[in-house]
């Protein structure tokens, strides 16, 4: 086969996949940022260029800020916790406890169900009064609070939902890297007489340093990409207590229908996973000194 | 010698370690065993625990009546089998290519393939809904399929499990005269079974609860998959029935939930050949 037909068999066999790939990634990507630096199309009013005028906007904004100080605050919180609670889950189910196939599956169960279905569920254990939580307190005397109407509590109380969500996820990656780390560290250590604490701070954590990356990646997008819990369960509120990047982008986009302000919102979420993007790649690169 | 002794109990944990996996273990189940005491039980127990309530299948009843479910459930099916059937071809034939040829601008295209990655179809909402209206395909279940159609994700997958396929194997059906689709299909695939299966599954979970962009794209019963047809449900003032409410949420989250009861072993396999690259 000449050269020139298994170039032309490969871009045919692309192009399916660039079609949609192009036509709702690369494409709107651009697009936006184009519209980010256009007026808002309205009625028999095309869009016009208006310079920086939407970013102009955006940062005089007090509820973009509100956002994006939130959603810092959020990755923030929930993904050394995830990252704690995983770690400590796939090094309990990969020994031989009791039970652990029950605990194996518990830890992973939030993660097949719909976030939406389980925020419904969080609501409940939220609610003021007769809630789970509010019940469980009330047995040592301890005052109920409004967790989810209470302006100091809404984010974290949408936080630990996160973390609830994600921790059994992460633990599967941690877990799969265990089972491929080699019995004799673990020989070698009992042998030197090493502690249990000794031997994970020295020899499985930083083994487990390339999952740490992968997940700590994955987290990250998904503290920008995962608002699903905060419309179902506080709307962004208590007066935007809980309102995240995503969500009042979402709020912009299709509640007040400003494009405008939306398109300089996404850029700014772009330029949020770009930053992912490059500490991925810079760390990738330094990963390479552990092998 | 003591700390001999510390560090082999850890092969078993001491008690302190299995009391904590277990503490932590009932409550990442408990919001899902609240759910189903409540659903399971008139709606006076709802908020009380007590042996004696009696068990029920009212809450199911009635909200299977309140709101079109066996709609939502038929598009919901509808909607994850033909997304899994088109990535499934599509990225098929891509990684196929990033895995086997060379030609002019393969490193680009990989690298624009893999944004994707980092920039998911959710993030830009905004645009695509615009994109999708001038096809005229809102409020249809093929609109909401038609961003996820090319997964970046199953591109690399597939391509990295391609890439470990022998050259030896190749070759000998070229012997025989196989043309480059006929070594896709009788060597390629039938040697990946194990990835396209964790990929079916990730996929598959992944679209059951997709939530947001069908949210923005539907506003009919006949479009609206599961969890946005729950999320119209429970918040139109129900009178905050949560037995009726737990009931639904049961009944969304049902068939994953039962198929990853079944499947624990393949979920979990899956999920993990899915995360290591």
């Amino acid at each position: 086969m000449s050269v020139t037909t298994r170039h032309i068999q490969a871009y045919l066999l692309l192009l399916p996949a660039f079609v949609f790939l192009v036509g709702f990634t690369h494409y709107p990507a651009v697009a936006t940022l184009i519209d980010s630096f256009m007026s808002t199309p309205r009625a028999g009013r095309a869009a016009v260029y208006v310079g920086i005028e939407n970013y102009q906007v955006m940062v005089e904004d007090p509820i973009f800020w509100k956002s994006l100080f939130n959603n810092l605050w959020f990755a923030l919180a929930t993904i050394p916790i995830s990252i704690a609670l995983s770690v400590a889950m796939a090094l309990w189910v990969n020994e031989k406890i009791v039970g652990r196939q029950f605990l194996r599956m518990s830890y992973f169960l939030p993660t097949v169900l719909p976030m939406i279905a389980v925020a419904n569920i969080w609501i409940f254990f939220y609610t003021p009064g007769y809630g789970l939580i509010n019940q469980f307190l009330q047995l040592f005397g301890l005052p109920g609070q409004n967790w989810l109407g209470n302006p100091s509590l809404a984010l974290g109380a949408v936080t630990v939902v996160a973390i609830w969500k994600e921790a059994g996820f992460f633990m599967i990656f941690y877990l799969a890297a265990l089972q491929t780390m080699s019995p004799s560290y673990k020989e070698a250590a009992m042998i030197e007489g090493a502690s249990r604490w000794y031997f994970f701070r020295r020899v499985q954590w930083p083994l487990l340093m390339p999952t740490t990356i992968f997940v700590l990646v994955n987290a990250l997008i998904n503290a920008f990409r995962l608002v699903d819990h905060i419309i179902v369960m506080t709307k962004g509120g208590p007066d935007n207590a809980s309102s995240l990047l995503l969500f009042y982008l979402y709020e912009v986009g299709f509640k007040f229908w400003d494009q405008g302000l939306a398109s300089a919102l996404t850029v700014v979420l772009l330029f949020i996973l770009a930053l992912v993007g490059l500490l991925q790649f810079f760390l990738l690169d330094r990963r390479t000194h552990y092998r | 010698m003591s700390q001999h002794a510390a560090f082999s109990s850890s092969t078993q944990p001491g008690w302190l370690s299995t009391i904590g996996a277990w503490l932590l273990a009932i409550v990442w189940v408990l919001p899902l065993l609240y759910s189903a005491w409540a659903a399971f039980h008139p709606s006076e127990f709802a908020t009380r625990l007590a042996w004696d309530a009696p068990l029920t299948l009212d809450n199911f009843a009635k909200a299977w009546e309140a709101a079109p479910f066996a709609r939502y459930f038929l598009n919901t099916t509808m909607l994850v089998a033909m997304i899994l059937g088109i990535q499934l071809v599509l990225c098929t034939l891509a990684a196929y290519a990033f895995a086997r040829y060379e030609f002019a601008g393969k490193n680009l295209m990989f690298s624009l393939m893999l944004v994707q990655l980092m920039v998911m179809p959710e993030i830009l909402i905004v645009r695509n809904y615009q994109t999708l209206s001038q096809l005229g395909l809102v409020d249809t279940l093929f609109g909401i399929g038609l961003p996820y159609f090319a997964s970046a994700f199953a591109i690399f997958l597939l391509r990295q499990t391609f890439k470990t396929i022998p050259k030896e194997l190749v070759e000998a059906a070229q012997m025989e005269g196989a043309s480059a689709l006929q070594i896709l299909w009788h060597v390629y695939i039938p040697l990946a079974k194990p990835v396209y299966l964790a990929f079916s599954l990730v996929s598959v979970s992944y679209h059951w609860n997709n939530f947001l962009w069908p949210l923005v794209v539907t506003n009919s019963v006949e479009s609206r998959p599961l969890t946005v047809g729950l999320q119209v449900f429970a918040s139109t003032d129900q009178g905050i029935d949560w037995s009726i409410i737990t009931a639904a949420t049961l009944l969304t989250s049902g068939p994953l939930l039962i198929g990853f009861l079944i499947f624990q072993r393949q979920f979990v396999q899956s999920f993990m050949r899915a995360g290591i690259k």
